[in-house]
């Protein structure tokens, strides 16, 4: 037995733990399950490809590929304006749509809303770019040993550190900044929270920017990893809940955990039952933490 | 210029029948989320469900696919809408206990593994081939296209009204009157001795039933289904039905269903007269975008609909001073 399906799903719960943390934290701080969300990693993806096509047209070698990588510096130049970019789409979201909701306060509403922007959202995004599928690179890339008898490619390898890094990051932010720790207080109680004056509206503009800001990095490195097209976000819309269900609503590590579960799952039922059967892992997934432990793993006490 | 009188009642009877097959759907949602507030994402699975049970039992035997019973079409819509009853049944008492959200993270994963397991258990489903052979009502009328069509309208438009007249008796009895209740506030109704739990299955395993019942019929009236025709544009298509038409009210759901079946075959036939061929595909995806915004426009700007939800009340004081309007 090969245990590379091992790889595959760190890389696959890397991904889903990007988006998941702004799963999680849209859910414990506005209050909704946002379904427009997949729709945000799918505009990342394709804003950083529109942007590196332009650097690459402009700048003569900014397509080149660097060292190992496949991707040269237009990407990597790119996937930074299109987080800003994201941030902004998921902020535009909420001045047009969910803020007149919110002030109404028919949460369950929102969630209709955020459906539809999604189904609107995507097909917008088809109607731009073709339902075709879209790369980065097409160039081929040689997996490296790493011991074991498990390989991984350069690419990967750095995916895999840069993920890290931004998860470290967003959780020293939640723990150790006064605008993380707002945050958390709003998403434990908001009235409270603001008669101790925190800014609710603006911690809710910082929870959009954060949250379309990682999943545009999880669109740009599903585009690297498998290809760019108009479903992918919403295809991984039902991992992202799972994950971050299964973690507990709120908790950013419990997201990345529950995001490793299930991609690891993902790559031990591709390996053991074939792919067609990997969307219904989610499924299994959820409806097991919801038999068994409705509150997630890492639940907040209450 | 001629007009075809034939081709354009045959086209107007066919409209209508789907519309009004998306009228069943809609009444169905309308008890899920106009009367109890239960938030179904899922929708295109139930109705899937109802489809493929119905089409498994009816069909001629068959190596493509599981079944093949050759039982009677009003057994096959039956055991529909009983099979998607159930599923709603327990996918209720799993999740009505837990978060309102819950309920349509599960429902969304639900339509997600039905589309799955219509695709990939071929031996089950056949796949991505469908179901063909699935007898129809008047079928031997079919030499006829005219009286077959006017048949099955006559037909499924006894079903909506039945459906109809039904679910008014509801909202108007007790059972309907505590759905509201626990809707409005719950901690009251829990006071009065109410379980909303019990309430919630029961009222999200109808809709559901319902739902089955639309997905039925549907296989029947086409005689072919496959995969495809179940698809989240399905579900989000039924919501804009709904909300756009005022939910809570069963005529508006219903109204709301011809509407935007109008405006979706509307936008398809503008689609393919400005659109040149090789575009038309990108094209269909605007349709798409108008009926988002137009349910995006109507939550925002106009919550209630067009038709907005009515007082109801029992039928023994409907009508008394100051309390029927």
């Amino acid at each position: 037995m090969s245990l590379q399906f091992l790889v595959d799903g760190i890389l696959a719960g890397a991904l889903i733990g990007l988006g998941a943390i702004g799963v999680t934290l849209t859910y414990s701080i506005l209050r909704f399950a946002n379904f427009a969300h997949g729709e945000f990693l799918t505009f990342g993806a394709y804003a950083t490809l529109l942007i590196a096509g332009a650097l690459g047209a402009i700048v003569p070698d900014a397509g080149q590929a660097l060292g190992p990588f496949s991707v040269g510096w237009a990407v990597i130049a790119a996937s930074l304006f299109a987080m800003a970019l994201t941030a902004g789409l998921a902020l535009a979201l909420d001045r047009c749509l969910f803020l007149a909701l919110r002030f109404r306060g028919a949460a369950i509403s929102t969630v209709i809303a955020s459906f539809g922007a999604s189904m609107a959202l995507r097909a917008l995004i088809e109607f731009a770019f073709t339902s075709r599928p879209a790369y980065f690179t097409r160039e081929l890339q040689i997996a490296i040993p790493l011991g074991f008898g498990l390989r991984a490619t350069p690419d990967q390898i750095a995916l895999l550190a840069l993920t890290a890094l931004l998860m470290i990051g967003v959780h020293l932010m939640l723990t150790r900044t006064n605008i993380g720790r707002a945050m958390r207080a709003v998403s434990e109680n908001p009235a409270l929270a603001r008669v101790t004056g925190v800014d609710v509206e603006r911690i809710i503009r910082m929870t959009w920017a954060l949250g379309g800001a990682l999943a545009c990095a999880a669109g740009v490195m599903l585009g690297l990893i498998v290809q760019i097209r108009p479903f992918m976000g919403f295809d991984l819309l039902l991992p992202l809940f799972a994950a971050a269900i299964l973690g507990g609503v709120g908790s950013v590590p419990g997201a990345v955990v529950g995001a490793l579960v299930v991609g690891l799952g993902e790559a031990a039922t591709v390996e053991f039952a074939g792919s067609q059967w990997r969307a219904a892992v989610a499924f299994a997934v959820l409806i097991l933490i919801l038999l068994v432990r409705p509150t997630g793993l890492f639940a907040r006490p209450t | 210029m001629t007009i075809d009188l034939n081709g354009l009642a045959a086209y107007l009877s066919f409209f209508l029948t789907t519309a009004l097959l998306n009228a069943i759907v809609c009444l169905g949602l309308n008890v899920q989320w106009g009367q109890t507030g239960l938030f179904n994402v899922g929708v295109a699975g139930f109705v899937a469900v109802g489809a493929y049970v119905s089409a498994l039992l009816t069909t001629p035997p068959s190596d493509a696919h599981w079944g093949g019973l050759a039982a009677p079409i009003a057994l096959g819509w039956i055991a529909g809408a009983v099979a998607s009853g159930a599923l709603s049944a327990f996918i209720g008492l799993l999740t009505l206990r837990l978060r309102a959200d819950y309920l349509a993270i599960t429902t969304f994963g639900v339509a997600t593994v039905v589309e799955l397991f219509a695709l990939n258990a071929q031996r089950v489903t056949g796949g991505a081939f469908g179901v063909a052979f699935i007898p129809r009502p008047f079928e031997t009328f079919a030499e006829r296209p005219a009286l077959f069509g006017a048949c099955n309208l006559a037909l499924i438009a006894a079903v909506v009204a039945a459906v109809y007249v039904a679910l008014e008796r509801l909202a108007r009895s007790p059972w309907g009157r505590v759905l509201r209740a626990i809707r409005e506030d719950e901690r009251a109704a829990r006071a009065l001795g109410k379980d909303p739990m019990r309430f919630r299955v029961q009222a999200f395993a109808l809709g559901g039933a319902i739902m089955g019942l639309a997905g039925a019929i549907h296989a029947h009236f086409i005689g072919f289904i496959a995969p495809d025709n179940y698809q989240p544009a399905l579900t989000f298509q039924v919501w804009a039905m709904l909300i756009v038409g005022g939910s809570g009210n069963n005529r508006g759901a219903i109204f709301g269903a011809l509407l935007i079946w109008a405006l979706w075959s509307a936008s398809g036939l503008a689609v393919s007269a400005f659109f040149p061929p090789e575009d038309q595909a990108r094209a269909a995806a605007l349709r798409i975008v108008a009926i988002g915004a137009l349910l995006a426009a109507t939550i925002v700007l106009r919550p209630r609909g067009v038709f907005g939800e009515r007082t109801t009340v029992s039928r023994h004081i409907e009508g008394a001073d100051g309390l029927g309007a």
